[in-house]
């Protein structure tokens, strides 16, 4: 069965909605980077939002940190964008999550009373503060699949819902289970995304522990040889899909056939390297034998960096790359969704996205076939084919 | 694909082409279960838990891994692991990989599967994790005698790349599909309390949409920790029923105050009834039907109209081809909170009317294993249709007029026992229902 992507919801530090990612595409500029609240690590801050627009109702948004809200307010966009607010009452959600935010202050203070107590001080002192200090709200804020629960309060949106877990690769895999259920027939829309908000040092955290996060400024993801990682960029990125016959009996246009989506996920040593598992995926997808434009979902890390150069070099294609982590930063569960969101974008509108580096090769006409890659900061090796809908096949 | 020449048993391909008898009403394979494993509070290995679970045994117990002063709630269900004797307690992620492989093993031998590669992807069904407590204190401590601050426990975390082995989401799957040799991207999903049902719903319908001939659903569940336990304890959803630990589970009873945290996991290895029987498997019975129906009426409670609820449930009976008359016994979701309970009876007389067969909940005995809970209690509803014999529902001691069901109160039952729909009712609204059948005939 056909499967399109008939809306998105996408916010970046570029704005949000079609139009402003449109602009981000066309140009030439990076997008709006902070490099001094998070000093040393740059990121692309979130930008402003009317949230009302989205999440109407006050104490919803007061049940909510940052990170629900913004998934909620781009689950909202992508609802409109695809025209598919009568469709929600049983349409699928599949949300990528990561975790809420942490009461930073809470967990500052804390630390500083406790860690020069003994340890088993500090355990019996531990309960009092947090039994003090924790607000039962922030609970559920947390919690991932409350983003799921938001959307579903806040949109309506009720029939199957799923959240999954695991950075870049939840995101990809949302993507495919969700496609794969509209296209054996259960459901005739789904809507799938991810949220992630880059400024929060609870994350920073874990994601410098592994060395995934750049220090200094901006460089474009190819361009980092000197401080590789990724940076961090707030972004929310929600899909609707819908099976081309649903679309076609509303009367909604298809900004983008979803051909196929593959995963896999490598251990990336010696024995099982992350190349050879996205070659393995590439063998599932049906690209035509024919010069490829790759939207790739490079972070900037160095080892994946390289796996998806040596990949794509095996492939003995003549391939043009454009990268949406330049344009975007690295939205971890959000990013895979995103891609596809921007590819979506310019094959609906045959934009043709400048060079931001050396490894963007000069696209001279639209593409009609695009292959978009999410290869993981840590695991995931994720592809999606995604082919434009010609005009005669749109309602 | 490759095309067959007609002649059946020449080939692999061959061997496992379905037959009519291999798929059901909807015309997609019928996926069968051929393993099972289970650690909980009350054990570990399937055995040890059916048979307490049939003696009525409660799994709660005081909380020793932490200490419980200025707690409003210090008991729980706990699994203690052998490498925690001497040493301090896991924190959640390795204590959820370490649970879930357990399982996994358990359910892989029973399936013959074991010590090779599983021939199809895992499905992991786990509880959000994060940097926790003993991190940031090994964090503060590098960072002393500076003061404390994100920024600093932040470049404190340089070159400490376990910290993200032990933190990440990823991780659990990445070390579960090593182990056992899953195929493809490992899916971790969580859906609250019905996590568990939700990791078997993407195994089976990976099956029926032929994806796959097998798939490995765990569901497991390991932050009986100080901080979870004071956030759920500030939601006022724990018993504090602190000085009856073993009474303190009360599912359906007048006197319930709350569900009880605990852990554990389970596992069933999953394939298509043509897979299996291709290769000689005991058959321990079917994934039948699952159905799941999202809920938008508030982030802690099921609409009290019960009707997402009951969507869920006829549409699992229904996706199994089956009529509300042909469920025999219903494992309950029975948390112990008096809105579930309340709102599950409900549910259960919309759903069955007045023949609405016996329900009884697990969690009187081993307290509610949250991201595990889903996948525990499908795998005690296909020992329940092996044996014959309905689990009880304990600590029934003064009856809820509100509560009109047959609860199997206190003592296990012989019954007969065809198919089974086992609830799952997530927090956020996530409520998945499946149905176990023995082996078709």
């Amino acid at each position: 069965m056909d499967i399109w992507i008939t809306g998105l919801g996408l916010v970046s530090a570029s704005g949000e909605g079609r139009a402003a990612h449109l602009a981000a595409l066309a140009g030439s500029a990076p997008a709006p980077t902070d490099a001094e609240s998070h000093a040393p690590f740059p990121l692309h801050p979130a930008p402003a939002l009317e949230l009302d627009r989205q999440i109407p109702k006050k104490g919803d948004q007061r049940q909510m940190e940052p990170w629900q809200r913004l998934g909620t307010y781009a689950a909202g966009l992508a609802l409109d964008d695809a025209g598919a607010r009568a469709l929600v009452g049983e349409m699928d959600l599949i949300v990528a999550a990561g975790g809420g935010e942490r009461d930073l202050a809470l967990d500052e203070s804390v630390l500083a009373a406790l860690a020069g107590l003994p340890r088993a001080e500090a355990a019996t002192q531990l309960n009092a503060l947090l039994a003090g200090g924790l607000r039962p709200t922030l609970f559920l804020a947390q919690l991932s699949n409350l983003l799921a629960g938001n959307i579903s309060i806040v949109h309506g949106v009720t029939g199957a819902s799923r959240t999954f877990m695991g950075e870049e690769q939840a995101g990809a895999d949302a993507v495919r289970i969700a496609a794969a259920r509209l296209a054996e027939g259960r459901g005739q829309a789904a809507l799938v995304g991810g949220a992630f908000v880059a400024a929060r040092w609870d994350l920073m955290v874990l994601y410098h522990s592994a060395g995934l996060l750049r220090q200094g400024g901006f460089a474009p993801v190819f361009s980092r040889a000197e401080a590789p990682g990724a940076i961090p960029g707030t972004l929310g990125a929600f899909l609707v899909l819908e099976t081309a016959e649903s679309a076609r009996a509303r009367g909604a246009r298809g900004l983008a056939r979803i051909m196929g989506v593959a995963c896999e996920q490598a251990r990336r040593d010696a024995a099982d390297g992350s190349a050879a598992a996205a070659t393995r995926a590439f063998a599932r997808l049906a690209l035509p034998e024919a010069p490829l434009t790759v939207l790739s979902g490079a972070t900037g890390v160095a080892g994946p960096v390289a796996a998806e150069r040596d990949f794509l070099a095996g492939l003995g294609r003549d391939i043009t790359l454009r990268a949406a982590g330049s344009r975007l930063g690295w939205g971890v569960e959000a990013s895979f969704p995103a891609s596809l969101a921007l590819g979506a974008l310019m094959l609906a509108e045959g934009v043709l996205p400048p060079a931001l580096e050396e490894a963007e090769a000069p696209l001279d006409a639209p593409p009609t076939d695009l292959l978009v890659t999410g290869f993981g900061a840590w695991r995931g090796e994720a592809l999606a084919h995604l082919r434009a809908i010609p005009a005669e096949d749109q309602p | 694909m490759k095309v067959s020449d007609g002649r059946r048993g020449e080939g692999p391909g061959e061997l496992n082409r379905p037959q009519q008898s291999d798929l059901d009403h909807r015309g997609r394979p019928i996926v069968a279960v051929t393993g099972i494993g289970l650690v909980t509070p009350l054990g570990f290995g399937v055995a040890a838990n059916w048979a307490a679970l049939l003696a009525g045994t409660s799994g709660i117990r005081r909380i020793t891994r932490f200490p419980t002063d200025h707690l409003r709630t210090t008991i729980a269900g706990t699994v203690d692991l052998p490498e925690e004797a001497d040493g301090p307690a896991l924190t959640a992620t390795p204590r959820v990989a370490r649970m879930a492989a357990m399982a996994a093993e358990e359910a892989l031998a029973e399936a013959g599967l074991g010590g090779g590669d599983f021939p199809g992807p895992l499905m992991l069904g786990m509880p959000p994790v994060e940097v926790e407590w003993p991190h940031r204190f090994e964090l503060a401590r590098r960072v002393a005698p500076e003061p404390v601050a994100y920024k600093a426990l932040t470049l404190a975390a340089t070159g400490w790349p376990t910290l993200y082995e032990t933190a990440a989401f990823q991780t659990v799957g990445e070390q579960l599909a090593a182990r056992f040799g899953t195929r493809g991207s490992p899916v971790s999903v969580t859906t609250a309390c019905a996590t568990g049902a939700s990791a078997i719903q993407l195994g089976v319908e990976a099956i029926q949409r032929g994806e796959t001939e097998a798939a490995l659903a765990i569901g497991a569940d390991g932050t009986v920790q100080p901080e979870a336990l004071i956030r759920f304890s500030l939601l006022s959803a724990l018993s504090t029923r602190n000085d009856d630990p073993t009474g303190a589970s009360r599912p359906f009873e007048k006197n319930r105050g709350g569900f009880v945290m605990s852990e554990g996991a389970a596992c069933l290895v999953l394939e298509s009834l043509s897979h299996a029987r291709a290769r000689g498997a005991s058959i321990l019975g079917v994934v039948r039907g699952a159905g799941e129906k999202s809920d938008s009426f508030h982030r802690t409670r099921s609409n009290p109209d019960g009707s997402a609820v009951i969507r869920a449930m006829r549409n699992a009976i229904e996706d199994a081809g089956l009529t509300p008359a042909d469920i025999s016994y219903v494992n309950a979701h029975g948390t112990g909170t008096p809105e579930n309970d309340k709102m599950e009876n409900l549910a259960m007389r919309a759903v069955f009317g007045e023949a609405a067969p016996p329900i009884s909940s697990n969690k009187s005995m081993i307290g509610h294993t949250l991201s595990a809970s889903g996948a525990i209690e499908a795998a005690f509803s296909l020992l329940a249709i092996r044996d014959q014999m309905l689990p009880p529902t304990i600590n029934h001691v003064e009856p809820d007029p509100a509560i009109t069901l047959d609860v199997v109160p206190n003592v296990s039952r012989a019954a007969k026992v065809g198919n089974v729909l086992s609830n799952s009712f997530g927090f956020g609204g996530q409520n998945v229902c499946l149905v176990l059948s023995g082996e078709p005939t």
